[in-house]
């Protein structure tokens, strides 16, 4: 790759800037990209709640007959 | 199943980032011309050479989805190709800061270095609208396929383009005569190089897991919302 040539080194204290800025936009780029995969994943987990709530319905609508046929049934 | 050795490598990954970072403050020397300024290298030319690399790779991808018609390997070019472009934002920004304390200007446009790098990413930006215009789910995956390679086969092209072009302003770190890094720099560098590639097989893993999480959620509800019409079974995400 290349590197920019032709120009003076700056000072410390000016160039610290300038890379603190480069390392900073970095993380904050990272930081902000987990951030939008946290609220995916939240959205995901808020689906898979909903899913498993209709998963039990169904499941609770069809077990209801055989439960009062149960309790239809003499008790020994 | 995606989500399969995601811990590990998230590890290895933290832990290449932190010894890269180390190395670029406390052990690699100062550069002579540049000074301090230098350190940006170690973060925008790993970013930079991941992210083109990045968009062959979803390239490949997308020829094994052409050829075996397997919707995984659509995912796997989109998730490449997605995750790139982020590389290519920092790549960017970070040449942008760099480029102002070198040159005194946050851009040049008579660079071919830094032109001809806008030009393949503001191709990818147009990945995404491309994408999404086309409804149909398999029409949509074939014409992004299609781009995929094309745009693919762009990047080393115009990579070369570069490299062949003469500037004044830009040496050549890897060149053997002029410009080529001393050992301790070069060892750094390529600390920062794998850093950045663990980085981004990390997010294309963590990306691809959510979306087949997501996808899976989804062929859970359809099938609970119409049991009679449960529908084949689909191992790729759905890229939406």
């Amino acid at each position: 790759m290349m590197l920019p040539l032709g120009a003076p080194a700056l000072p410390l204290d000016e160039a610290g800037k300038y890379v603190a800025g480069a390392y900073v936009v970095f993380v904050v780029l990272l930081v902000v990209y987990v951030a939008i995969m946290a609220m995916k994943l939240q959205r995901i987990e808020r689906e898979l709640r909903e899913v498993a709530e209709i998963a039990e319905g169904n499941k609770g609508s069809q077990a209801a007959p055989g439960r009062e046929a149960e309790e239809a049934a003499p008790r020994v | 199943m995606y989500g399969k050795g995601l811990k590990p490598l998230s590890i290895a990954t933290v832990a290449m980032i932190a010894l890269a970072l180390s190395l670029v403050f406390f052990y690699a020397p100062l550069d002579g011309d540049q000074g301090f300024i230098q350190k940006i290298f170690y973060l925008h030319v790993p970013l930079a050479m991941t992210a083109l690399v990045g968009f062959i790779v979803g390239g490949v991808f997308a020829i094994a989805h052409l050829r075996t018609d397997n919707r995984k390997w659509d995912a796997y070019s989109y998730v490449a190709i997605h995750i790139s472009v982020i590389f290519g934002v920092a790549v960017l920004i970070t040449g942008a800061i760099w480029a102002k304390a070198s040159w005194g200007h946050w851009w040049v446009w008579n660079e071919p270095t830094l032109v001809s790098f806008l030009i393949v990413f503001l191709m990818y930006a147009t990945y995404y609208p491309f994408r999404y215009a086309i409804e149909d789910r398999d029409r949509q995956a074939r014409y992004a396929s299609v781009f995929a390679i094309t745009a693919g086969a762009f990047v080393p092209l115009n990579f070369m383009a570069v490299r062949m072009a003469q500037s004044l302003v830009h040496p050549r770190v890897f060149a053997t005569s002029n410009g080529g890094l001393p050992g301790e720099m070069l060892v750094v560098f390529l600390c920062c190089l794998v850093a950045m590639a663990l980085l981004w097989m990390t997010l294309v893993k963590f990306e691809l897991t959510a979306k087949s999480a997501s996808g899976q959620v989804k062929r859970l509800r359809r099938a609970l919302d119409a049991p009679a019409s449960t529908g084949t079974s689909r191992i790729a995400p759905e890229v939406s």
